[in-house]
């Protein structure tokens, strides 16, 4: 069945999985799980150089952004001011204008603190940034974010880290349906049958990190997400049958010797 | 005359020279300007123009890159 390319911001992407660099073993697992994962999209996080050279921590050493579309993430902000900051940063040394927003607004459970985020979108969209809402999946926020003129909005399935998969279906089905920009579910898929189940929603795409970099053979996982998100893609395109609350026989009931 | 001048570098403090300008700096701490975005007192210095603007006592200098994140 024919699929348009996700597109997001004017610009069209191979794959509808993208994924995170953060918390691999090691890097060469992580070019592998990219390789294995088709993710066209990745995501980064800006921080501070070290200094006394001890440690390579430059992802740009491994990634190839002429292969990979680099979008850095505002990961670890609390407040609008310091998303705006880090976004800026972003986008000078990165290859794009778009941004990945985050604004957190609680420690134990990093959920969104929505209002900073919109206040961070609205000085972004204003500078000419392709934003990429992480929210909550509340949809009158989701709302708010699309008239904000952010590029997408990611609501996410669970909280960041705790694969715990898709929590409230029916709020990202509400929020797919009433948005025009793509919708891109962001954080909490545990593993496969999570990715699987959240694009049978009919969203738009789905990013995840740590349920491949945290799994025991990430390359095997991030095999396994592809494949997934392809077959939840798949089947909401087909259209599921009905759901019923009796059986149904899949054989005649004619025909039946006496 | 002090021969060196106080400024913050990620947070460190760091003596450096009077008048050294930001892309002499990322060669004194053998940075490649093209891996580096230089934040300089909140303003985020170009490229091209990080040989033009010299550090006064007091800067605070950021210098950062893309690390693995989500």
């Amino acid at each position: 069945m024919y699929d348009a390319p996700l597109t997001i911001g004017g610009r069209a992407f191979q794959s509808r999985l993208m994924v995170g660099t953060g918390k691999y073993p090691d890097n060469d697992t992580m070019v592998r799980a990219i390789e294995a994962s088709g993710a066209e999209v990745v995501t980064v996080a800006v921080r501070r150089v070290d200094l006394d050279r001890s440690k390579d921590t430059s992802v740009l050493h491994h990634l190839d952004p002429k292969r990979h579309f680099l979008l850095a993430n505002t990961a670890g902000c609390y407040t609008a001011t310091d998303a705006v900051r880090y976004a800026r940063l972003g986008r000078e040394a990165g290859f794009n204008d778009f941004v990945k927003l985050e604004v957190i607004g609680d420690e134990e459970t990093l959920l969104p603190d929505v209002q900073g985020l919109l206040e961070a979108a609205n000085i972004l969209v204003k500078e000419g940034f392709k934003v990429l809402a992480y929210t909550n999946e509340d949809l009158v926020m989701a709302l708010r974010l699309e008239d904000a003129g952010c590029a997408a909005v990611m609501p996410l399935a669970s909280p960041i880290g705790s694969g715990l998969g898709l929590l409230n279906p029916f709020s990202v089905r509400t929020i797919k349906r009433r948005l025009h920009v793509p919708v891109v579910v962001d954080a909490g898929v545990g593993t496969a049958s999570d990715a699987c189940v959240t694009m049978e929603q009919g969203v738009d795409g789905l990013l995840m990190n740590t349920a491949i970099a945290a799994a025991e053979d990430p390359v095997g996982m991030a095999r396994a997400m592809r494949l997934a998100v392809e077959a939840g893609r798949a089947a909401f395109l087909a259209g599921r049958m009905p759901r019923r609350e009796v059986a149904f026989p899949s054989s005649p009931t004619e025909g039946m010797l006496d | 005359m002090k021969d060196t001048i106080d400024v913050v570098i990620n947070g460190e403090p760091r003596a450096v020279a009077p008048g050294v300008t930001l892309l002499e700096l990322l060669g004194e701490l053998e940075l490649d300007p093209r891996a580096v975005v230089v934040e300089h007192n909140r303003h985020i210095v170009r490229r091209p123009a990080l040989g033009e603007v010299h550090v006064s006592p007091g800067d605070a200098i950021e210098l950062v890159h893309f690390v693995g994140g989500g």
